[in-house]
């Protein structure tokens, strides 16, 4: 093996310290044409193909991204399109991300095989099989990467792709109606002790 | 909008278009001076404000056009603890578009007391440190504050208290509501005998001088008002210096020198416009209203063969006592949900530990406001509590938990001002214009750093007194960089420590007029907008009186 082989693996075994608050590079112009595939999505009705993932690939970035929000009693990534998000930003506003994508899912793959002979693919795993392997790359750069994508996906605008049917915001009890009365929450629609030392023209 | 050619002497060139530069440029255009305001920024949504994004993920990855913030790859800072540690990469940001700061801050509109001005008198002076009272005193600002609170548009509640400063009048709107944060920050005071104030804000509640009030939408600090409910500058009082037909707003106009003539007067401001071409704006006096950090770096930039050192800078105090600004905070989660999302960040305030307090054993201040505002991104990648899970079946599981049900205490500390902590030109890093980049300098005092402790300890007490489930509290750091930077070119009447006199007249430039933070003596409890703005309307009326009797 080369050094290109040492770099290689050292994607997936090197730390992440950095990365995982990490924020898009300012791209806007790139985040309004992934909505554009979006909406182009929408208006042809018909499902659209990935635009930067092999139907294989976006399995293997699909599993992953539901063991980092798995599916329970209510949705989770999968639900929520996030591999659609990841596709779309990788081809737009994520660019700079494809080779991370392309080597960081070859490692993975490479990764099913050293632990589980009889597997080819991390999304043929069980799912214990499948949280075991990524307990154990829970560090690197790229599982780091995708649980950015994932997150961020699940919780943006739906018109960005990801966070469909608002899936996200429901879990975290966003509502995005830009509006509200109060009470807003439990405790401010609760009777308020008064305050001893306060009033207006009172003494202090 | 009326616009001017740059060859043509108009009467004020303002550089920044924040705060107080915005007060300015309303004060002098309508006063009938013509005037210039070169903004660095881009205009926002100025005039359509409506088509400000509540999409946080657009809001946190703008267009060059559509930056709200200054930009740290085209305008980086350095940073270093004291001269003696190496310099690293700045983190320091402020508001940078027609209106400043103001389009985006949380809005907290709080009085310096009467006291703060003048503390190196009824505290004490603090060995190796700058405090020092200042050159006018509250009873000269009072009318300022209500000008300012009136004109702009803050809404509260006038409270007589110890701990919150006397007002004149009324505020022009009530309050913000008490949202749960607030209503939790009470229940856990009363149990401690504390005193919680609402807390004035630049948004207003009901509509006020043609604008419309909150509507809570819950995407408020760090984005634009699509409603125009914040009173930031670009739609309270530059819209009125427009109407003057007297002013024009120049937006990406990067001014990076002020030339002076053989007299040693400012003969108006150098900037690079949009196409990167260098213009003269030519004026009969210049007022600078670029913020603390900026606006010390542009003087330091502006040397020549009659001022070496930087512009106005014989005291060699341009860009010294930089107060940059520190937090502390502890947060805490509760059994019911908050939905702190909602409405305003923060509208409620902790006030008794307002003053310094000797019994304590250390200089310092603060007030401590609830918040539990958090946007879904956010929150996602890194709002959970610690030790949470990180991803997987319990990362979901802490979500559901923790989302609605967390709130936060942060307070705003004293911090004293001191002659090492500045800002100065990067000898080495360039920004993306050539010039030289801003380097900042700044460890607080150890008194600080212990008043800091002490806010953090008393955010636990209240969040436990009201019934936190788990409570946890990040140990305070000291700040690299702030929006509410203050200092760098304080006003006095010795023009050997001072920089700019009472009027905000430069001393060693009778044409030249510094009014922004970095005016500020001391830096009061870290919340310097509404102080900002007061001494704006002051120093405008003073200098029109000035223009008028051919004294500037």
């Amino acid at each position: 093996m080369s050094s290109q082989g040492r770099s290689r693996r050292s994607f997936l075994v090197g730390s992440a310290s950095g990365l995982s608050g990490a924020w898009f590079l300012a791209n806007y112009p790139g985040i309004l044409a992934a909505e554009e595939f979006v909406l182009e999505a929408e208006r042809s009705e018909q499902q659209i193909g990935f635009a930067f993932f092999t139907p294989e690939q976006a399995a293997e970035v699909e599993a992953v991204a539901a063991q980092i929000i798995p599916t329970d009693e209510t949705p989770g990534a999968r639900e929520a399109r996030v591999v659609r998000f990841i596709d779309r930003a990788l081809v737009t506003f994520e660019k700079g991300r494809q080779p991370d994508y392309t080597r960081g899912i070859e490692e993975l793959t490479a990764e099913t095989r050293r632990r589980f002979p009889s597997r080819s693919r991390f999304s043929e795993l069980t799912f214990d099989q499948q949280i075991e392997l990524l307990t154990a790359i829970e560090t690197t750069p790229f599982f780091n990467l995708v649980r950015t994508h994932t997150i961020t996906g699940f919780f943006a605008s739906p018109v960005h792709g990801g966070n469909y049917g608002k899936v996200g915001w429901a879990l975290i009890g966003f509502d995005d109606a830009l509006q509200f009365e109060p009470p807003f929450g439990y405790y401010d629609a609760l009777p308020v002790p008064p305050a001893p030392r306060l009033g207006v023209g009172g003494q202090p | 909008m009326r616009t001017f050619r740059p060859q043509e002497q108009v009467d004020f060139v303002i550089v920044g278009s924040g705060a107080a530069g915005g007060i300015m440029a309303k004060q002098l255009s309508t006063a009938g001076y013509s005037v210039v305001v070169l903004e660095r920024g881009g205009w926002g949504k100025f005039g359509h404000e409506q088509d400000y994004t509540k999409d946080e993920l657009l809001n946190s990855n703008p267009s060059q056009a559509d930056m709200l913030m200054s930009d740290p790859v085209r305008m980086p800072n350095t940073f270093r603890r004291t001269d003696r540690d190496r310099t690293v990469a700045g983190v320091h940001s402020y508001g940078c578009c027609v209106g400043g700061g103001t389009v985006t801050y949380g809005g907290s509109s709080w009085r310096h007391l009467p006291w703060e001005f003048n503390e190196a008198t009824t505290v004490g002076t603090i060995a190796g440190t700058g405090l020092a009272d200042w050159p006018i005193t509250y009873e000269e600002l009072e009318p300022y504050y209500t000008q300012a609170e009136w004109e702009v548009g803050i809404s509260g509640l006038r409270v007589d208290s110890p701990f919150v400063a006397p007002m004149s009048r009324e505020y022009p709107v009530p309050p913000v509501p008490l949202k749960s944060s607030g209503a939790l920050l009470k229940t856990g005071a009363a149990r401690l005998g504390l005193t919680v104030v609402p807390g004035p804000l630049a948004i207003i509640t009901e509509p006020y001088q043609g604008r419309s009030g909150c509507v809570n939408c819950g995407m408020c600090s760090d984005f634009g008002c699509h409603v125009r409910a914040r009173s930031s500058s670009a739609v309270t009082v530059l819209p009125i210096a427009l109407e003057t037909g007297r002013c024009e707003i120049r937006a990406n106009a990067y001014v990076h020198e002020i030339p002076v003539d053989a007299q040693g007067r400012v003969t108006g401001a150098i900037y690079f416009n949009e196409a990167n071409e260098q213009v003269l704006q030519r004026a009969r006096a210049v007022v600078v209203s670029a913020n603390a950090s900026e606006t010390a770096r542009l003087l330091l930039m502006s040397k020549s063969s009659r001022f070496p050192d930087g512009l106005a800078n014989s005291s060699g105090l341009v860009g010294r006592y930089l107060m940059l600004g520190n937090i502390a905070s502890a947060n805490g989660l509760f059994e019911h949900p908050l939905n702190d999302y909602k409405g305003v960040v923060s509208g409620a305030a902790v006030v008794d530990f307002v003053p310094s307090d000797e019994r304590r054993g250390f200089y310092g201040g603060g007030r401590m406001t609830s918040r539990g505002y958090a946007t879904p991104i956010s929150l996602g990648l890194s709002g959970l509590a610690p030790g949470s899970p990180r991803w997987g079946a319990g990362y979901k599981q802490a979500l559901r938990e923790q989302a609605q049900h967390k709130m936060t205490i942060t307070c705003f500390t004293t911090q004293l001002p001191l002659e090492t902590n500045r800002v100065d030109l990067d000898p080495d890093v360039k920004d993306a214009w050539g010039l030289p980049a801003m380097r900042i300098t700044s460890q607080s005092h150890p008194d600080d750093m212990r008043n800091l402790e002490f806010f953090r300890q008393k955010s636990i007490e209240i969040l436990e007194a009201a019934g936190a489930t788990q409570v946890w509290a990040p140990q305070a750091g000291d700040s690299r960089g702030s929006a509410h930077n203050r200092g760098t070119c304080r006003m006095g009447n010795d023009p050997a420590a001072s920089v700019v006199n009472r009027y905000h007249r430069a001393h060693d430039v009778p044409n030249l007029f510094v009014v922004d933070g970095s005016n500020l003596v001391t830096g009061g409890r870290n919340h310097p907008t509404m102080t900002i703005q007061a001494l704006a309307f002051r120093a405008a009326e003073n200098l029109v009186r000035a223009a008028r009797a051919g004294e500037v």
